[in-house]
């Protein structure tokens, strides 16, 4: 009896090992390709493992092939022109391909397997940039022309940007648009939140993307993005740091002063902020909080035309002339402005001036 | 004498005792798969050949390792045979042929869990076939599920367009299909006696 169960335990021991063996055998040697190596672009390249798809070895590697299918060889996005160590077509690929695509040796990279060393080219401007889509989760009036809306971001879940990057909104073909149109925007919100972009929209009038932010988008509402995308980011240095903006402007700086507290970086700031009047101010109250979270940071708004029911006791005149009263922190200084090309142009005259090099002084034109 | 049986029961288990009609086993992939008639054989050519293979397989596996004491592990040990050579083919036809695999390859997981070809080894057993017949059995099952599902995918193709009851949309019209299928085979019935 004994005996009798211990081989029924031995037996099915054995068969399932005898098995197993084989499955390890059969995947070190039948399904292992070995190392290859991708190039994309005769620029990069990349060794792993063989025998995944295309598609998502690319996107191990952070490039990102439009896919709306997910994989699945029924949209027909993830085409990509492979150069060499692609086999034939496979079934699956040709109902989305032409036949001047197959002169071109465009490929749908998630149905090809890279099983050898493999040559692709894949536009440029799809390596760093992803599209988002997101939901409106609150829109409230900085000022009577600025509102700032909050994103909470639905696929992908997340987005890491530099502080001071901008992402481009889609506005969808409506009353003024007749196709969907992308307009850039700088986040407001610090690279630390990453599954939400809050952005800072001015209306310009008859603006299309402006205009359908304040008059038809609500909370709720789908939006589609893509981005991150800029070169205005902080500089890692220890030089002083002079921030000026005006309006909506401000949206990249306040990115880059909340990273700055999270960071704890403690170079001496200042911050210009111009306006006509005091309707044109808003969140004060946060940038004074900066004035106390971080080491070394003084906030100096700025009014162009205040009238008296402002009752103004800051710094009044063009920003211009204030920032050549008030800046004085010498040579080893980097400037950040962001605003129109007018007072850019205006602002470095000044900067340079005071004696800061051109090159360090980094601007975002929204025309 | 060995041999005739073999083709006896070759051409049974095609017509007269075809799995799907008349055990109406492998029903699952049956009916899903069915919408064309293109996948419906490739699915069918690769449930042939892991059905003609496996049995030839369990056929050894149960003789010389289970028989006296251990018949009582069978099923067990077939599934675990049937799971573990689908998955060394997937392999292999991924490795020797893009096109192959393209056609076949996205059936072959469906195939370890399809009953017909557990119930194929099963009945190997319990009608005390010799190898040459478990394996023309096994053949032979394959290629009657492959007709059976080309056939209901020929129908479900002409029917597409018909006015078809909303709530017989789908798998409900395709099993009284498959029923009716399966009465008519009963008129094979008896030609051929096996098991």
């Amino acid at each position: 009896m004994l005996t009798e169960l211990l081989s029924a335990v031995g037996i099915l021991s054995a068969v399932s090992a005898v098995l197993s063996l084989l499955m390890v055998i059969a995947d070190r040697t039948i399904a292992n390709y070995g190392e290859v190596t991708l190039i994309v672009n005769d620029e990069k390249k990349f060794t792993f493992q063989g025998g995944r798809s295309l598609l998502s070895a690319l996107t191990e590697q952070e490039i990102f092939i439009p896919s709306a299918c997910g994989g699945r060889g029924s949209c027909g996005f993830c085409k990509v022109k492979v150069l060499d160590g692609a086999g034939d077509y496979l079934p699956t690929e040709l109902p989305h391909i032409s036949a001047e695509e197959r002169n071109e040796n465009i490929r749908l990279s998630c149905q090809l397997k890279v099983k050898k060393n493999m040559r692709v080219e894949i536009p440029a401007d799809l390596f760093n940039v992803k599209q988002f889509r997101g939901v409106v989760t609150s829109i409230k009036d900085l000022t009577y022309d600025i509102k700032e809306i909050v994103i909470r971001l639905v696929d992908p879940k997340e987005i890491s940007f530099k502080a001071g990057q901008y992402i481009q909104l889609q506005t969808p073909a409506y009353d003024l648009a007749d196709e969907a149109v992308y307009r850039a925007y700088s986040a407001s919100s610090p690279p630390s939140q990453k599954d939400t972009v809050e952005l800072e929209i001015r209306r310009v009038p008859n603006g299309i993307c402006t205009t359908w932010v304040h008059d038809y988008l609500k909370e709720g509402d789908e939006v589609l993005m893509n981005g991150p995308y800029g070169e205005f980011y902080l500089r890692e240095t220890n030089r002083n740091i002079v921030f000026i903006a005006g309006g909506s402007g401000n949206a990249p700086i306040k990115s880059i002063l909340m990273d700055m507290a999270e960071k704890n970086i403690k170079r001496k700031t200042v911050y210009f902020f111009g306006a006509r009047t005091s309707k044109d101010l808003f969140l004060q109250e946060e940038m004074r909080v900066f004035e106390e979270k971080l080491a070394d940071f003084t906030y100096i708004p700025a009014l162009s035309d205040p009238v008296d029911e402002d009752k103004w006791e800051g710094e009044t005149g063009l920003i211009t002339d204030v920032i050549d009263r008030r800046l004085d922190m010498g040579e080893e200084t980097e400037a950040y402005l962001c605003g129109s090309p007018g007072m850019i142009a205006a602002c470095i005259k000044v900067l340079t001036a005071k004696g800061i090099p051109e090159e360090l002084i980094y601007y975002d034109k929204f025309a | 004498m060995t041999f005739l049986g073999a083709f006896a029961i070759f051409f049974a288990a095609i017509f007269t005792n075809n799995i799907l009609l008349t055990n109406y086993l492998g029903m699952c992939s049956f009916i899903s798969v069915s919408r064309e008639i293109k996948t419906s054989v490739g699915l069918g050519a690769a449930v042939t050949f892991v059905m003609a293979l496996t049995s030839a397989i369990n056929w050894a596996v149960y003789h010389y390792l289970l028989v006296p004491h251990l018949v009582y592990l069978r099923f067990i040990v077939f599934i675990v045979v049937i799971a573990a050579f689908v998955q060394i083919v997937e392999m292999i036809i991924e490795r020797v042929s893009d096109v192959l695999y393209a056609a076949l390859g996205i059936f072959l997981p469906l195939i370890t869990v399809n009953c017909a070809i557990l119930g194929v080894s099963l009945f190997m057993v319990i009608r005390d076939y010799t190898f040459i017949q478990s394996f023309a059995f096994g053949l032979g099952s394959g290629l009657g599920w492959m007709l059976a599902i080309i056939a209901m995918a020929g129908i479900r193709q002409k029917i597409n367009k018909s006015p078809i009851p909303k709530g017989l949309e789908g798998a409900g019209i395709t099993l009284i299909i498959a029923g009716i299928m399966a009465m008519a085979f009963v008129g094979f019935s008896g030609m051929i006696a096996i098991g």
